[in-house]
Formats: structure tokens, C-alpha cells, sequence
């Protein structure tokens, strides 16, 4: 399941597949048309299907209206145009997770819901990193999920990194602060951990999530020096939530979205771009080790309205 | 950040009710709200127009604009139209069928549940209904797939079948099927790898197993927090695989979770099922009613009621039931609810359970309500006499001092409490007013908080 052409190609299969209703609704919308108010609302109509969201699909639908209501449009046009509405939101958040060689260990702390894809990224991640030249050590803080040790020790032997363990129902906490003395004391460059997915609303997990940032900080003040938010692309509107409440318990530094190789086409992020600024430093477009790349504003955003990579 | 369903109709209501009587543009103007109420629901854009369409046929015209408190019908419609497109009242049961073993086959997207769900389902069958289950993982391609389905199934006391390194799926599945035969098992929960609906190799393979196994059930399972993909997720496993019902995961979260209406109405297929939690036994039968009064933004008492039955004696939850009913609620049953809770376990679901409960969300954020509150609730119950306890109204300041010296907490931390409970104990009222026809029966439905009951 990993193989198989660049990251544009798979990219654009996921999302030319997934973009066809779009792409045609477009074309069928303005062929030889007037944006009229009719166009207008399908259109907007065509963003929310993205999962934009009503509010930010109005907005960009409201621009439009401003700059070109009544113009005789063609579709290319169109989408040119909305691609190049939808970059300007996301161009100041797509920016690659930069590692500070400096901190040895440079503290890398991932979270986010169940089943986001937040332990494949971590393989995908300390795999790149390895192969930057980066001595990366990877913690498994997950010591809940049925066999999420197991799981994280195959993807650091796929990546050549070391994991460091505990068994089930140890603390996570403590887990990570034995983590992070043996990578100052070892010069590890990173430290990647893992964390147990859980759901934003739950009060008594996100305490625990306080506490691992809590307790490595009595070893390195300024850890976790990034903490990544892992989003699955199919998620809808509950993403707002999940930024919200993970960035007010752990300063949620940048998202990664996962599953971009789908048909979701993961829209909600121009919504989260808007209103949160938050980076989006990665996207997951697949199972295998090598199939994380940056997050392209331009590339997601003319996939997103339908049109062909160039 | 998004208001409920039930926050958006009552602003426009509270507008309409003054005016009496409903215009087309009033019909239009709520029409409006409820699009996009919905479509912050996650509810998918086609399903969402053809719900609203139904419902413009449904109000515009006769009792809308003939009825006194047209806000009211106009909400009665919407509550009654979600249930119908979520499938009625009458949650459908896992079909498990005359001739055993029976095979029920997981599927759905990577991540979604399904393995949690295999094991869940399996202990159900086990527990319940005493069938004599074999859980299969045909997960060949995650790591550690085949390690995690051993160790639920370790968890819920059922057998698996042993891997054999390189086995594909396929002949896993062939496998299985005969050691169910031989050694008659009554049942053979099939979990496959999670695979995208648009991975034409990956959806053979999964039809391939459905053609030798023949599965009573095809169970997709779903994230209750899927946005607008929803309807495409399940029309494809649909189409391709073949669905006989949808299991919902992550009901525990605060998603509005309208995929399930987006799935349910694109593919015809019951909900059997939801996920409401990560451990084995957080699975329970689908309920329209609830999760159409979680998209109205409503509060579950039913699945309160329900949960709590399952732990505490029958007759206990019945009786709880009828207090509820009828409005009388003292500490000593604030007590018992504290024990039953603790016994229940998380906090956090069960008090996304309480009807009312999003509006003192902020309040009960601030009293820190966690576990480890619960104890100290009781301690400080446990100190009040037993005329205080049944009569809160006497509690003057230096009872109060008293108890929270008695129980080894401040004033403000029985301050606290009471407010709590009279909180509760006010909600209780209010839906007990709606009589038996209200929240309990079948059919009624519980007016959105801030709305005045039925009458
Ligand atoms: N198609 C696809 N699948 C992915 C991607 N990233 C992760 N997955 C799959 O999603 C499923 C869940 O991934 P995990 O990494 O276990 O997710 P997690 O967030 O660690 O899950 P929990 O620890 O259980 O909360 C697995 O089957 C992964 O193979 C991606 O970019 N594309
Ligand atoms: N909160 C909550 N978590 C759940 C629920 N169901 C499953 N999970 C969690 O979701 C994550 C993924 O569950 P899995 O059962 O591994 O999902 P899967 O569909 O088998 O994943 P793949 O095999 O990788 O496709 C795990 O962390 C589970 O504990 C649920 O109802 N509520
Ligand atoms: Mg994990
Ligand atoms: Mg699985």
C-alpha cells in the first residue's frame, strides 16, 4: 500500500477522484455562464461539500461576489480564481516543522483524537529525520491502546530509530521524563513521543496530557518545544473543538493531516487557518513510511476546487 | 463555537411566537436556520437539502400556519423528521441468524473503530445474548493489528484465531469460518484493515472475503465525528462491499455527529450500533431519539437512565426513572446517583448524558468536576443528617459550616453542591412536567432548553 508515484501523483489521484463532483459541478455550474446569485450559492455550495464550513465558504463566496459578480466566467477561471483565494488563507500556514539541532533533544509532543493517525506519523517523521542526519529517539507515552507499543516498535524499526517503552497502564508521564533523560543524556537531536488518542471533551484525559508536558518540563523548561496536532482529513466541523481545546491544554504548536489520500478533502483546515493561524506543517497521503509531505498551500488548494496538478 | 440545532430554532422561534402565525418567509427564514444548523452538524449538503425540503412539506401549509405556537410544531416536525431519517424509534438488532457459525464482517476507513469495535461486539454477544464468539483479525498490513485484536480479545474473554505469519486475508478468513463450524461457535467476528473506499485492490479484497464468508452482517463502522465525506464513505462500501448496517464510534465525543443521518439516508442501512467510549463494554444500541436530541443539541437522559441500569439494580433505575418523572429528587438520590456513577465510570459520559447540561457546561468547568470530585460529593452528603438530607431548604450557614467541617471541605465546596443539585433537581422538574408522553414515551419529544414545554 505504500508504493506508487510522487506525492503530487498520489495527491492529485486521491483528489482528482475526490474532487471529480466538484470539478464538475463547476463545470456544469459557469460553463458559458454569469456568476449570477444562483452560481454563487452553488458554488458556495461546492465549498461546503469540502467541509469548509458554512461561514468561511460564504466568506470566500462573499469575495467573489465583490470582485466579480455579473462577469461572464469560464470554469477554468473559476477555479483558478477560488484555488487562488483558498492559497492566500493557507499560504501563511504551510510551513514544514523545522527541528532545532541546538536543543538536543529538540522535544517533539504528539497528540490529537483517536485513530488520527498520530503513531504512523511518528514513523513517517522519525524516518525523515533520520535521514536528515538527526539522531531521533522515539518515547511510546500511548500506554493505554490495546497493543499501541507493539505498534510504535514496528515503525521504529522501519524508521531505525529507538523507542523507549513501558508496559501497559504505566504512567505516560513518567514515561516521557524517562524518555527525555535518556536523550540529553544519549545527544539524541529529537525526541518524538506518542501519545494515547483521546477525545477533547474528556476533562480527565487532557489533565493527563497537561501532566506529561508538566513533567518534562522539570527536566527542560521549554519543552515540548513543538506540539504537533494530528487531524484526520475526513474530519468535519467538530476540528474547531479539537484545535481549541488541545492548543488551551498543551500550546498546540502545528497541525499534521493525515489521510489526505481519501476522498475528504480535508477542507476544514482553510476554516482552522482562519481561525486559529495555526502552521500546518505535514500531510499524511498514506500507510507507508515514506508518504508525509509538506503541506503545499497552492497544490492543496487548486486539488481542493477540482483543478489538475501542472 | 457553532450553536445547537436547538439554540438556533429558538432564537427564530421566540421571534415567530410572538408574532402568532407563520408566514411562508417565516417558513423560509427557519428553513434557513435549520440548513445550516445541520450543515454544522456535519450533516452532508444533499442529505441536508432533502431533509429540509421534507420538512418544508411537512410545515408549510396545515399545522404550521394554522397552529398557536407555530415555533413549537415547527420544532416537533424537525425532532420527528430526524428520527424518521435516522431510521424510527425501534433500535434494529444484530441479525445473528439460525445457522451457525454466523460471520459478521467489520469494515470501514483506517482508524475508525473497527477492531475496538470487533472486541466490543464480541462481548456483547458474549454477555447478553451467551453465544459462543471467535474473533478473526484478517488486519495483515497495520503493525501490530493482529497483537491488538489478542489483546482485546484477552480483555473480553473470547477465543482468537491464531495468526499464522503470511496468511492473507482471504484465506484467514476461510479459516476462521471452518474452525467456527467445527468447534461450533455460534459466531465469527471478522476484523479487516482499515482501507479507503477509493482503493479499488484493497475493495476487491474485502468483497472477495464477503463472497466466501457470506456474513449475516457487513457492519461499517464510522466516526461519528466524519464531515461531508460521510455520504461518499458509506454509498462506496456500500456499492462496493455491500453494507447490512453502520456502527457509530466516538459518541462519547462532543461531535454533533451528523454522518449518522448522512450515512442512514444514503444507504438505507440501520444504525445498529454506537461506540461511546474506549473501553470494551462502551457500546450500546443505536437510538434515534438520543442522537437526534444530540444534533438538536438535547441532552440524553434515556441513555442515562439506560446505562445506569445496567449497573445498578433494575428496579433501582426504575424508580430513579419515576422520581425523575416526577420531579422529586433529594440529595439521598443525588447520593445514590454519585455511588452509581462512581460505579459507571468516567464522568465525562455520563454528564454529556444529563439533559440541560451544555448550558451549566462553564459552570461545571469551573467547579472542576472530576472523579475524584465525586467522593468528596458524597462525603459531604454523608455529613448532612437525614432531615437535611431530604429537605436541603434548611441549610443555614452554620449547618453548612458544620457539614463542611464534618466532611472535610469547605463552605464553598457545599455551596457548591447544593447549587449543583438544585440545578439538577430544577432540570428534572421542568422535564417532568412534560409528562409521560414527554421525554420517556415514545414519540414525545423534550423541548430545546429555553423553550417553554409542551402542552
Ligand atoms: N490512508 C491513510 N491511512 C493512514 C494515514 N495515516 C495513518 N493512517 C492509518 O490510520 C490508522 C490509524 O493510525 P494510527 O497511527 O494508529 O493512529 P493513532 O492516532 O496513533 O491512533 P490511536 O493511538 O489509537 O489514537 C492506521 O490504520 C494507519 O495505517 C494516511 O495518511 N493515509
Ligand atoms: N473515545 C472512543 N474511542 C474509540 C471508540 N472506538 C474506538 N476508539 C479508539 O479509536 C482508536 C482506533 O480504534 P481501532 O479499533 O484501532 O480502529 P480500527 O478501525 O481498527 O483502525 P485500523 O485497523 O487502523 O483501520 C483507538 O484508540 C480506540 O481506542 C469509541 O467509541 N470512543
Ligand atoms: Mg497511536
Ligand atoms: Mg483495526
Amino acid at each position: 500500500m505504500s508504493e506508487g508515484g510522487g506525492w503530487f501523483a498520489r495527491l492529485k489521484a486521491g483528489l482528482t477522484r475526490s474532487s471529480d463532483k466538484i470539478g464538475d459541478g463547476i463545470t456544469g455550474l459557469f460553463t458559458k455562464r454569469r456568476l449570477d446569485d444562483a452560481a454563487l450559492e452553488e458554488l458556495e455550495e461546492l465549498l461546503i461539500s469540502a467541509d469548509l464550513g458554512v461561514e468561511t465558504a460564504g466568506e470566500i463566496v462573499e469575495d467573489f461576489r465583490r470582485t466579480r459578480f455579473n462577469q461572464e466566467v469560464t470554469p477554468e477561471e473559476v477555479r483558478a480564481a477560488l484555488a487562488a483565494d483558498v492559497a492566500r488563507v493557507l499560504e501563511p500556514v504551510a510551513m514544514p516543522l523545522a527541528i532545532d539541532r541546538a536543543r538536543r533533544p529538540h522535544v517533539v509532543l504528539v497528540c490529537g483524537v483517536n485513530g488520527s493517525g498520530k503513531t504512523t506519523t511518528i514513523g513517517k517523521l522519525a524516518r525523515q529525520w533520520k535521514d536528515d542526519g538527526l539522531k531521533v529517539l522515539i518515547a511510546a507515552a500511548d500506554t493505554f491502546r490495546a497493543a499501541a507499543v507493539e505498534q510504535l516498535e514496528i515503525w521504529g524499526e522501519r524508521s531505525g530509530c529507538p523507542v523507549v517503552t513501558a508496559k501497559t497502564g504505566a504512567d505516560a508521564a513518567g514515561l516521557a521524563f524517562d524518555a527525555l533523560a535518556r536523550a540529553r543524556s544519549e545527544g539524541f537531536d529529537v525526541l518524538l513521543v506518542d501519545t494515547a488518542g483521546r477525545l477533547q471533551n474528556k476533562k480527565a484525559l487532557m489533565d493527563e496530557l497537561a501532566k506529561i508536558v508538566r513533567v518534562v518540563r522539570k527536566l527542560d523548561p521549554e519543552a515540548p518545544h513543538s506540539c504537533l496536532l494530528v487531524m484526520d482529513a475526513t474530519i468535519g466541523q467538530n476540528a474547531h473543538a479539537q484545535v481549541e481545546a488541545f492548543r488551551d491544554m498543551v500550546e498546540v504548536s502545528g497541525l499534521v493531516l493525515t489521510k489526505l489520500d481519501g476522498s475528504a478533502k480535508g477542507g476544514v483546515v482553510v476554516a482552522l487557518a482562519r481561525a486559529f493561524g495555526l502552521p500546518v506543517h505535514a500531510v499524511g497521503v498514506g500507510e507507508g513510511i515514506d508518504d508525509l509531505h509538506p503541506f503545499e498551500a497552492k497544490a492543496f488548494a487548486r486539488s481542493l476546487v477540482g483543478l489538475d496538478q501542472r | 463555537m457553532f450553536e445547537t440545532l436547538s439554540g438556533r430554532l429558538g432564537g427564530i422561534f421566540d421571534k415567530l411566537r410572538k408574532r402568532g402565525a407563520l408566514s411562508e418567509d417565516d417558513v423560509n427564514a427557519a428553513l434557513r436556520e435549520i440548513r445550516i444548523a445541520l450543515l454544522e452538524a456535519d450533516v452532508a449538503l444533499p442529505v441536508v437539502k432533502d431533509f429540509v425540503e421534507g420538512v418544508r412539506v411537512r410545515a408549510v401549509g396545515q399545522e404550521v400556519l394554522r397552529s398557536v405556537t407555530p415555533g413549537q410544531m415547527v420544532v416537533k416536525i424537525v425532532h420527528d423528521h430526524l428520527i424518521e431519517t435516522l431510521g424510527g424509534l425501534e433500535p434494529v438488532a444484530l441479525d445473528i441468524g439460525q445457522s451457525p457459525p454466523t460471520a459478521i464482517l467489520m469494515v470501514g476507513l483506517q482508524g475508525s473503530g473497527k477492531t475496538t469495535t470487533a472486541a466490543k461486539i464480541a462481548l456483547r454477544l458474549r454477555k447478553r445474548e451467551n453465544r459462543k464468539v471467535l474473533l478473526a483479525s484478517l488486519d495483515v498490513y497495520r503493525p501490530a493489528a493482529q497483537q491488538q485484536l489478542q489483546v482485546l480479545a484477552g480483555q473480553v474473554e473470547v477465543p482468537m484465531l491464531p495468526p499464522i505469519l503470511g496468511e492473507r486475508p482471504v484465506a484467514i478468513a476461510k479459516r476462521a469460518m471452518a474452525k467456527g463450524r467445527v468447534e461450533g461457535f455460534d459466531v465469527v467476528i471478522l476484523d479487516t484493515a482499515g482501507r479507503l473506499h477509493i482503493d479499488q485492490e484493497l475493495m476487491a479484497e474485502v468483497a472477495e472475503v464477503r463472497a466466501v464468508t457470506s456474513p449475516r452482517e457487513t457492519l461499517l463502522v464510522a466516526d461519528a465525528m466524519t464531515g461531508q465525506d460521510a455520504v461518499n464513505i458509506a454509498r462506496e462500501f456500500n456499492q462496493k462491499v455491500g453494507v447490512t448496517g453502520l456502527v457509530l464510534t466516538r459518541v462519547d465525543g462532543d461531535a454533533r455527529g451528523g454522518a449518522a443521518l448522512s450515512m442512514r439516508a444514503v444507504t438505507g442501512c440501520p444504525i445498529k450500533l454506537m461506540g461511546v467510549g474506549e473501553k470494551t463494554d462502551d457500546l450500546e444500541a443505536f437510538q434515534a431519539e438520543r442522537v437526534a436530541g444530540r444534533i438538536l443539541g438535547m441532552g440524553d437522559v434515556v441513555g442515562l437512565v439506560e446505562k445506569a441500569a445496567e449497573h445498578v439494580e433494575r428496579e433501582d433505575a426504575e424508580k430513579m426513572a419515576a422520581k425523575l418523572r416526577k420531579g422529586e429528587f433529594s440529595l439521598e438520590d443525588l447520593r445514590d446517583q454519585l455511588r452509581q456513577l462512581r460505579k459507571m465510570g468516567s464522568m465525562e459520559g455520563l454528564l454529556g448524558m444529563i439533559p440541560g447540561i451544555g448550558k451549566i457546561k462553564n459552570q461545571i468547568a469551573q467547579a472542576n468536576l472530576d472523579d475524584k470530585l465525586i467522593p468528596r460529593q458524597e462525603a459531604i452528603i454523608n455529613a448532612m443528617t437525614k432531615a437535611e438530607r431530604r429537605n436541603p431548604k434548611v441549610l443555614n450557614a452554620s449547618r453548612r459550616r458544620r457539614i463542611a467541617a464534618g466532611s472535610g471541605t469547605t463552605v464553598q465546596d457545599v455551596n457548591r453542591l447544593l447549587k449543583q443539585y438544585q440545578q439538577m433537581s430544577d432540570m428534572m422538574k421542568r422535564m417532568g412536567k412534560m409528562g409521560g408522553k414527554g421525554l420517556f414515551g415514545r414519540g414525545g419529544m423534550m423541548p430545546p432548553p429555553g423553550m417553554p414545554p409542551f402542552r
